[in-house]
C-alpha cells in the first residue's frame, strides 16, 4: 500500500467532489460535510462513471404511502441507471445481503474484462494530513 | 502532486468494444424548441408558439409519469456547451460514436418530433421538418449515422407520402412508428405504412412510447413511472400480436419490423402463446397462412436494450437462442438513463461469429449497409 | 394416461351458469323481479364467446352446444375421468361487468349461492372461489365476509382486467379481508371491458383478446408489486388462474432491473420483485404455452428459479388439451408431485384436513 496525494483540502470544500486517478484507477473524491470518501469511479453494475453521480438521501418506507427520508446527501445514484450506493460503505442499498453472498462467472473476452464479485462499489481510504487529501492504495 | 488530476470523466472507454458496432437506437434532440423553425412553415411556428404542443395526455411539458432521471438521461450526457444531452453532435461523436466505435448508428428522434400530436396538420407538418433536420444537421454531416424517416402515423395516406417522399434518398434507413398508437399497430388504417415502407424497401422500427389514448395497461392507469417503463415489453408484445393476428406480415411479405427499446426476452414465450391459441381459434384467421411464429421468425427483429438481466446471466443466451442470433441489433439508447454500455452488455462466452452479428452484422443486413 | 396422485387437487374449474333464469332463486325479490320487468341480458363476457373453440372442447359440450352447466358432468367429465381429489369452481359469469355496483354486488350474491347450493352442497369434491363486485371495495368486503363463512370457499375472485390497476389502494380493503380470513386472491383471465383489452388500444381479433390476457397479467402483476400489495399484506397469496406460464421469466428480470434503478420511486418494494413473486404468488397450469421442444421445457422450467410456483390446474371445459393429457410431458415425478398436490395445498389453507370437517352454516 503506499500513500498518494490528491488534492489540497482548500480544493475539495464541502459538498464538492474531484475524479483523480491513482495508479492508473480512476477515483472519485468526495467531501461530505467535512468528511472524506473515495469510490473506485465504475459502478459494478455496467460501469458509469460515479463521479457524475447525484447525491440524494435514503428512501425507505416500512408501509406503502409513508416516506422515511435520511442521510441526506449519502447516497450516491449512478448517473446512469441510477442504482443507489451508500458512500460510507459502497454497498449497493437494492439488495447488499444477498448480492453480496452470491458469485458470478468471470470471464475473460477478448480485449474486454468483466464485472466481477458482488455489486459493491469499490471504496478507497481517504485521511486529511494537514492541508492534503490522501489516498491509500 | 504525484497524480493526474481530471475534472472530468475522459469519453475514452476501455478496448473492451474495438470491434466496429453497429447502434441501432439513437436519440438525437434540439437544443431549443425554436431550432426546428429553419424546416417548419411560418404558420406552424406561430401555432407552436399560441399554443404549444399537445399530446394524449394533460401536461403542456414534459411526460404524463414523471421520469427517473432529469429527461431519463444519463447525467453525464449533457454536453459541454449546454443543451440536452443528444443535442450537440461533436459531443455525440466523441461519447458514443468514437468512444465505442459505432460505425453505424440509427437515429430515432423522439418528443417532439411530430408523432401523437392531437392536430394532424401539426403532426403532418412537424414530421417533415424533423426529417429535413435530420439530414441537414445530423446524417450529412456524420457519415456513421442514419435517419429514420418520421411519420404522422394516425393519418396512413399522409405517413405513405412522407415515406414516398423520402424513399431512395440515403440518409434513411428506417421508417419510425411509436408502440402506443390510437389502435394496436396491426389495424388496417396503418397499412398504408406499410406498403409505402416496403415500396421504399425500408425496414419499419416501432420505438417505445406514444400516447395513444388509452389507458398504457389494459387494466387501467398505473401510478408509477417504472411500471410504465416495464410495460413497454407488453405494449410490443400488444402490437406484435396485433401485426401477426391481423395479417399484416401474410401481406406484406417484404416488411421487415424492428422493434426498439423492449427488451427482447419477452418474444419466445409470445410467439409460444400465439401459436398454440392460434391454432386452436384457427376458424377465425383464414387469411393467414403461416405459424405466428413463422412470421416472426422471418419478418421481425428487435433492439437489444434495455437488456434483460437473469440472476443467472447465462440464462439470457437460452433465450438468444430461441430468438435466434441473428434477430437481435445491439442498441445503446443514448443518451438516455438505462442506456446498455456495448462492453457490459453481454458478460458471457460467446462464439465470435455470434458476437460479429450482434453487435455489427444484423444490423449491417437489416439496413442495407452490408459491406 | 398415469393415474394422477391420490390427492391431485385441480384449480381451475369453471362451472358455467346456463342461464339467468337459474339465479333467480337466489335473488333478493326486487332483484328477481327487476329481471323480467327490465328484461336483463344474460351476463355472458365476450372473454369466451360461447361456441367459441377455446371456450369448451367438443367432446364436453352437451346437446345444447353448453358446457359445464350441470354438477353431473363436471363430476363424470372432469373429477372422474381425470381422477382429481378436489377442484376449486371458478365462476365467470359476467357480473363485474355491470355498471352499477349495487346491481353488481346483488348478482354476485346470487352467484355464490347458486354454487354453494347446486355445485358444493352436491358435490363433497368441490371448492369455489368467492365471486366479488370489484366496482365497490365496500360491496365486495361484505361479500368476502358472508361467504367466508363457509369453508369451502377457498379463494376470491377477481378478472385480471378492471376499471382500476389490481395494485392500487382502493382494492386494498378486499386484500385486507382476504388476508383476515386465509383466503388467496385468485385473478382470472378476463375483463371487464372498461378499457380496451391491450394497452395500445382494442384489438380486432378474438385470437388478439385471448392471447393479450397474458400481458394483462404481466402488468396487473406489476402493478400489485410496485404498489405494495405484498408488503401491505405479508400473508396474501395471488394466484394467477389461466394466465399463461411461460412469460414469467423474462418478466421478472426486467422488473427486477428497474426496479434496481427506480427502486426510490417505491421504496416500500425493499426485496427484488421476483423474490416477492416467489414468495407470495403462484400461476395454474393451464395454459403454460410452452415451447415446442422438451429440452426448451426443461430450460424454462430451470428460469422459474422455483418449483414452488405451480399449481395444477385442467381449466376445465375450456380446451387447453385433448383426450385426458392433463400434464404436458416433461415433468418428473417429483415436480409433478408438487404441481399436483403439495403446492395448491400449501396455496389454499382452507383445503387442509381440519377445513374440510368444519360445518356449513
Amino acid at each position: 500500500m503506499s500513500r498518494h496525494v490528491v488534492a489540497a483540502v482548500a480544493d475539495l470544500p464541502p459538498g464538492s467532489r474531484k475524479l483523480v486517478t491513482v495508479k492508473g484507477r480512476p477515483i472519485a473524491i468526495f467531501n461530505i460535510k467535512g468528511e472524506f470518501f473515495g469510490l473506485f469511479n465504475r459502478c459494478p453494475h455496467q460501469g458509469g462513471s460515479l463521479c457524475d453521480g447525484t447525491l440524494t438521501g435514503l428512501l425507505e418506507a416500512d408501509e406503502p404511502g409513508q416516506y422515511r427520508y435520511s442521510r441526506q446527501g449519502e447516497i450516491l445514484r449512478c448517473p446512469w441507471h441510477g442504482w443507489e450506493f451508500d458512500i460510507r460503505t459502497g454497498q449497493s442499498w437494492c439488495d447488499p445481503e444477498r448480492i453480496r453472498t452470491r458469485s458470478y462467472p468471470v470471464q475473460v473476452q477478448a480485449g474486454g474484462h468483466l464485472v466481477e464479485g458482488p455489486y459493491v462499489a469499490e471504496t478507497v481510504p481517504v485521511r486529511v494530513e494537514e492541508e492534503y487529501v490522501v489516498v491509500e492504495m | 502532486m504525484n497524480v493526474d488530476v481530471l475534472s472530468r470523466p475522459a469519453a475514452s472507454r476501455p478496448a473492451a468494444s474495438r470491434l466496429a458496432i453497429a447502434d441501432g437506437d439513437i436519440h438525437p434532440a434540439r437544443k431549443k424548441p425554436s431550432d426546428i423553425y429553419p424546416y417548419l412553415e411560418k404558420r406552424w411556428q406561430t401555432h407552436l408558439e399560441t399554443f404549444g404542443l399537445r399530446f394524449r395526455h394533460g401536461f403542456q411539458y414534459g411526460p404524463a409519469y414523471p421520469k427517473g432521471q432529469p429527461l431519463a438521461c444519463r447525467r453525464d450526457a449533457t454536453p459541454p456547451g449546454g443543451g440536452k444531452p443528444g443535442c450537440d453532435l461533436d459531443f455525440l461523436r466523441a461519447q458514443l460514436l468514437d468512444a465505442h466505435n459505432v460505425q453505424l448508428g440509427i437515429l430515432n428522434p423522439l418528443s417532439p418530433s411530430g408523432q401523437g400530436f392531437q392536430d394532424t396538420e401539426f403532426s403532418i407538418a412537424f414530421c417533415r421538418a424533423v426529417n429535413d433536420w435530420q439530414v441537414a444537421e445530423w446524417t450529412s454531416r456524420e457519415p456513421r449515422l442514419k435517419a429514420s424517416v418520421v411519420v404522422p402515423y394516425e393519418d396512413g395516406p399522409a405517413a405513405a407520402a412522407e415515406i414516398d417522399r423520402r424513399a431512395g434518398d440515403k440518409n434513411f434507413a428506417q421508417v419510425l412508428l411509436l408502440s402506443r398508437t390510437a389502435e394496436p399497430l396491426g389495424n388496417r388504417r396503418y397499412w398504408p405504412i406499410y406498403e409505402a415502407a416496403v415500396r421504399a424497401g425500408l425496414p419499419v422500427g416501432v420505438h417505445a412510447f406514444g400516447y395513444g389514448g388509452s389507458a398504457i395497461s389494459a387494466g387501467g392507469w398505473p401510478s408509477f413511472y417504472i411500471e410504465e417503463m416495464n410495460g413497454h415489453a407488453q405494449c410490443s408484445q400488444a402490437l406484435l400480436t396485433s401485426m401477426v393476428i391481423e395479417g399484416v406480415f401474410e401481406r406484406f411479405p417484404d416488411l421487415r419490423l424492428v422493434l426498439i427499446e423492449s427488451g427482447f426476452a419477452w418474444l419466445p414465450p409470445l410467439a409460444w402463446r400465439l401459436d398454440k391459441h392460434f391454432l386452436r381459434l384457427r376458424a377465425e384467421t383464414p387469411h393467414l397462412r403461416r405459424l405466428p411464429s413463422e412470421y416472426i421468425r422471418d419478418q421481425v427483429w428487435l433492439t437489444t436494450q434495455p437488456v434483460e438481466e437473469p440472476t443467472t446471466r447465462s440464462q439470457l443466451l437460452d433465450s438468444i437462442e430461441w430468438i435466434g442470433w441473428d434477430r437481435l441489433i445491439f442498441a445503446t439508447d443514448y443518451p438516455h438513463w438505462d442506456f446498455d454500455d456495448p462492453a457490459h452488455v453481454l458478460p458471457l462466452p460467446i462464439p465470435e461469429a455470434r458476437r460479429r452479428a450482434f453487435f455489427f452484422d444484423n444490423a449491417a443486413a437489416l439496413y442495407g449497409m452490408a459491406g | 394416461m398415469t393415474a394422477l396422485p391420490p390427492g391431485a387437487i385441480d384449480c381451475d374449474v369453471h362451472p358455467t351458469v346456463p342461464g339467468l333464469s337459474a339465479l333467480l332463486p337466489h335473488m333478493e325479490d326486487h332483484w328477481r323481479d327487476m329481471v323480467a320487468q327490465r328484461g336483463v341480458h344474460e351476463l355472458h363476457s365476450i372473454s369466451y364467446p360461447d361456441p367459441s373453440p377455446l371456450t369448451a372442447r367438443p367432446d364436453w359440450r352437451g346437446s345444447d352446444g353448453r358446457a359445464a352447466t350441470d354438477v353431473e358432468k363436471l363430476r363424470a367429465q372432469a373429477l372422474d375421468r381425470f381422477g382429481t381429489g378436489v377442484a376449486i369452481c371458478n365462476c365467470l359469469y359476467g357480473v363485474q361487468l355491470l355498471y352499477s355496483e349495487d346491481m353488481a354486488a346483488a348478482y354476485a350474491r346470487a352467484v355464490n349461492d347458486w354454487i354453494a347450493r347446486e355445485w358444493l352442497d352436491r358435490e363433497p369434491r368441490l371448492r369455489a372461489s368467492i365471486v366479488v363486485p370489484v366496482q365497490n371495495a365496500e360491496l365486495a368486503v361484505q361479500e368476502i365476509e358472508r361467504c367466508a363463512a363457509d369453508p369451502r370457499f377457498v379463494q376470491v375472485l377477481l378478472l385480471v382486467m378492471g376499471e382500476i390497476p389490481l395494485g392500487r389502494r382502493q382494492h386494498w380493503p378486499i386484500y385486507a379481508a382476504a388476508e383476515r380470513h386465509g383466503l388467496p386472491i385468485g385473478i382470472h383471465a378476463g375483463s371487464s371491458y372498461r378499457h380496451p383489452t391491450t394497452p395500445v388500444g382494442w384489438p380486432t381479433y378474438y385470437t388478439e383478446d385471448y392471447v393479450g390476457q397474458a400481458q394483462a397479467f404481466q402488468q396487473q402483476l406489476a402493478s400489485l408489486i410496485c404498489e405494495g400489495v405484498f408488503a401491505k399484506f405479508p400473508g396474501l397469496r395471488v394466484v394467477l388462474l389461466e394466465s399463461g406460464v411461460s412469460w414469467l421469466p423474462a418478466f421478472l428480470w426486467r422488473l427486477d432491473k428497474y426496479w434496481r434503478g427506480l427502486r426510490m420511486e417505491i421504496p416500500w418494494v425493499n426485496r427484488p420483485p421476483s423474490e416477492i413473486v416467489r414468495d407470495q404468488v403462484r400461476l395454474t397450469l393451464q395454459p403454460l404455452d410452452a415451447p415446442p421442444k422438451p429440452e426448451q421445457l426443461q430450460r424454462l422450467l430451470e428460469h422459474l428459479e422455483s418449483d414452488r410456483l405451480l399449481l395444477f390446474s385442467t381449466d376445465y371445459p375450456h380446451w387447453q388439451f385433448d383426450g385426458p393429457d392433463v400434464l404436458p410431458d416433461g415433468l418428473s415425478a417429483d415436480l409433478a408431485q408438487k404441481i399436483l398436490v403439495d403446492n395448491p395445498l400449501a396455496t389454499y389453507p382452507r383445503l387442509s384436513e381440519s377445513s374440510l370437517t368444519k360445518g356449513v352454516s
